[in-house]
């Protein structure tokens, strides 16, 4: 258990919730499910809204991002409103390939597809150029999902009508749909890729989800390939590849997560810009990446620093394990700074002059491993924030994990499972309880493509999500919510999703 | 220590179970490549997940994609197989389909399957051997031996340029090798599909491979089904080195033949008769 040991503090109290959620992961099964989602008072969906809110930040940020008009709240929401951009039947069409070539199922991608990916979004068959393609062939493709929802959220401060403020559970269910991902991504010429995707959603208007330019196999070299603009990190276990789409479900906590009072606006599942340098094996079996950003969480716009960069890193080896199939490990590494002093005019701070940065960072290990057809996707991070970001006298640190299980009943049908902790460590200003923002999240879907083939895709989703975080409204996708009355309700969300998920 | 224990016989389990289906002999609808046994109903997963749309289930190449793919796709049921290291008209060894999985078919829709784990690939080649009842009836051929590789120097060049014009491979292949010789656009396949002969100038690799011996083995093994035919019978083994060496100066790499072509051609190219009709090819 030494080996648990994080920045000098024993981790062994995690021996017993990590077991847990092995074991409770693999019962996959929906009676122990459903078993789960009974919960005595009714798990609901909560939503981001405010749920950073009325914490206390750092006092010249918190200022900053009043003067600037709420912005963090703005990036907050964007951070969590998750686009789901990366099952692209547009190269599938060039290619002539099925979706299970490239995808286990998609939109998570297959050694075949990340080798595709890697290669710049070509199959190296010295016909990737568009100069080989037939004129009328257009690298477009679209992705939305209509459905119907439910979502409710426990613990609610509700006025009670007297002056008074109660707790109420609150539901609300309905059909809905979600935004439209329009995926842009084709091959320039050969070696340059291009990635263009605009996301187009009722009442926010038109975002760009992602903007890059890549230039790969650099002096002919697989280890040298090169990508510009906004795009997604390249996490081993690609948010924006996940297969769970509820409100709950469709993030992870762990990728999004900051403490109690923390002003740190980042989530390492969303895109960034910056520039990412890329290499990999000729297989992908071995990759690394490097990346330095705009310290704006993939807000476009300059820093709110006068100048200030973000760095990271991916690191994976994958191995060969006869009939179990491929398995890969990999570690990664996050680390910025956010400024605490401005410069002021008539008291405001004045945007873009941000300076004595504190850092934060985020590094864990992650892995994909298949048991045949099970596959199972462990993750750890552990994250910190200085204390002057997170608003207290110490560092606000914390460790989180998850474990993901797929099994392929065949390319068309897989059954998806995530069990996610996370546990502060320490929270910046003492006073606040320790368990303050804890979260656990469940959640069990399946995905079934009656229609796969190398033209578009349909798959029909259900999924069952929920939440639990200890005095804070649980992180959403989605909708509103409020913290309890008190710091130590857990409060409780659940998402339910039934929704066809297609790409064309 | 009980975890210990418990372990150890996990693990001897395993191995026990590994080395029992390593040391069983190999049994119809398997395929074995460098000692990992594949197994076509595993290999059946695989098929559908990777290769259906465009060979088809019944594995005859009239899979939904194959209406827009030009070469069509492989028809498994007739197991006339291009890249062989085995003679004409035989059947080529597993690892020979497993490698043409791996590398795949450069400036077709056939991509390099190598990011696949080898267990998958040889599982593949177990379950296409399944659709045909050749398997059953044939073994592979012997594969063909190679000579150790002649000096690639420009006596050898120009020797597989003569070759060239006397064995009147520029009439499919083209003079330069552009694959656009006089009767190009006649040539068909084995099941009557337009067929274009090979591009020196544009592939980076051959289909079969990218080694001068590949490309040795095209030119003594054939590509069935298709008019490459094979010249065992019509060419010494060091002719064909000279025609390898030849053949590497018409592609745009940067080979060692290329190389010594291009610094002896300025100062020769006077002396040098054009290839094609003119000289009594014809």
């Amino acid at each position: 258990m030494t080996g648990w040991s994080v920045k000098g503090r024993d981790c062994r109290r995690w021996a017993w919730p990590c077991t847990s959620l092995i074991c409770g992961a693999l019962l996959v099964g929906v009676a122990s499910n459903l078993a789960a989602i009974a919960p005595r008072d009714h798990p609901a969906r909560a939503t981001l809204g405010d749920a950073e809110g009325g914490r206390g930040r750092a006092a010249a940020y918190e200022a900053y991002v009043v003067g600037t008009g709420g912005v963090l709240s703005a990036r907050s929401a964007a951070s969590l409103g998750v686009h789901r951009t990366a099952s692209i039947p547009a190269f599938a069409r060039k290619y002539n390939l099925p979706c299970s070539s490239c995808h286990t199922a998609w939109p998570e991608l297959n050694a075949f597809g990340q080798t595709f990916k890697d290669n710049g979004y070509q199959l190296g068959n010295d016909r990737d150029s568009p100069i080989w393609l037939n004129p009328s062939y257009i690298p477009f493709a679209v992705r939305t999902t209509p459905g119907w929802r439910l979502e409710r959220t426990t613990h609610q401060p509700v006025d009670d009508g007297s002056g008074g403020t109660v707790e109420k559970t609150l539901t609300q269910s309905g059909f809905d749909i979600s935004g439209a991902d329009l995926l842009m991504l084709g091959t320039l010429y050969k070696n340059i890729t291009f990635g263009f995707v605009p996301t187009v959603a009722d009442g926010e208007g038109v975002g760009i989800e992602a903007a890059f330019v890549r230039f790969d196999n650099l002096f002919r070299s697989r280890w040298a390939n090169l990508k510009i603009g906004k795009f997604e990190l390249d996490n081993m276990l690609s948010e924006k590849r996940s297969m769970m789409l509820s409100s709950n479900g469709t993030f992870y906590q762990t990728y999004h997560f900051v403490p109690a009072g923390d002003a740190t606006d980042f989530g390492l599942g969303d895109n960034q810009i910056g520039a990412e340098w890329l290499g990999h094996s000729a297989n992908s079996y071995t990759r690394f990446s490097i990346a330095v950003l705009g310290s704006v969480d993939g807000v476009p716009g300059l820093p709110s620093a006068k100048s200030s960069y973000d760095a990271t890193f991916t690191l994976s080896q994958a191995f060969e394990a006869g009939k179990l199939g491929l398995e890969r490990i990999g570690l990664y590494g996050y680390v910025g700074q956010r400024p605490t002093s401005f410069e002021t005019s008539g008291g405001e701070p004045i945007p873009g002059t941000g300076s004595n940065g504190k850092a934060f960072y985020r590094i864990g290990a992650v892995g994909d491993f298949f048991l045949g057809k099970l596959e199972l996707l462990p993750l750890f991070m552990h994250g910190s924030d200085s204390k002057d970001l997170a608003g207290g006298s110490r560092s606000a640190t914390w460790n989180s994990g998850l474990l993901e299980l797929h099994y392929y009943v065949s390319p068309q049908l897989v059954f998806t499972q995530r069990d996610e902790i996370i546990r502060m460590s320490q929270q910046a200003d003492p006073a606040i309880p320790k368990k303050l923002g804890n979260i656990d999240a469940f959640t069990f879907g399946y995905r079934w493509y009656p229609i796969m083939f190398s033209r578009a895709g349909l798959a029909m989703v259900g999924e069952l999500s929920f939440t639990k975080t200890i005095g804070m409204v649980p992180l959403s996708g989605d909708g509103v919510g409020l913290d309890p009355l008190s710091p130590s309700t857990g409060v409780r969300s659940t998402s339910v999703l039934l929704a066809l998920d297609f790409d064309f | 220590m009980r975890m210990s224990n418990a372990v150890a016989v996990l693990v001897s389990g395993l191995g026990l179970c590994l080395l029992a289906s390593g040391a069983a002999p190999l049994r119809a609808q398997e395929a074995q490549v460098d000692g990992i046994v594949g197994n076509a109903a595993a290999g059946k997963e695989h098929y559908r997940r990777y290769c259906i749309g465009c060979h088809a289930k019944e594995g005859d190449g009239n899979g939904e994609n194959a209406l827009w793919i030009d070469p069509k796709p492989r028809d498994f049921i007739a197991a006339t197989f291009k890249c062989r290291s085995t003679p004409t008209g035989t059947l080529p060894t597993d690892a020979d389909l497993f490698h043409a999985i791996t590398r795949g078919f450069v400036t077709t829709n056939m991509p390099p399957w190598g990011p696949l784990t080898r267990q998958v690939r040889v599982d593949l080649v177990a379950y296409i051997k399944s659709f045909s009842a050749r398997w059953k009836t044939q073994g592979p051929g012997t594969p063909i031996s190679i000579p150790a590789e002649t000096p690639a120097n420009m006596e050898s060049i120009l020797r597989g340029r003569e070759l060239f014009q006397k064995m009147e491979c520029w009439k499919c292949h083209g003079p330069a090798g552009h694959g656009d010789g006089p009767s190009a656009s006649t040539l068909t396949d084995s099941k009557d599909n337009p067929i274009r002969p090979y591009n020196f100038s544009s592939g980076s690799r051959f289909k079969c491979g990218e080694t001068n011996e590949d490309l040795y083995r095209i030119f003594m093994t054939g590509l069935d089904g298709t008019p490459m035919p094979s010249f065992a019978d019509n060419i010494q083994p060091q002719d064909a080195w000279d025609l390898v060496h030849f053949l590497r100066t018409l592609q745009p790499l940067p080979t060692p033949e290329a190389a010594a072509w291009h610094a002896w051609l300025p100062a020769h190219a006077g002396e040098l008769k054009p290839i094609g009709p003119d000289q009594g090819g014809q």
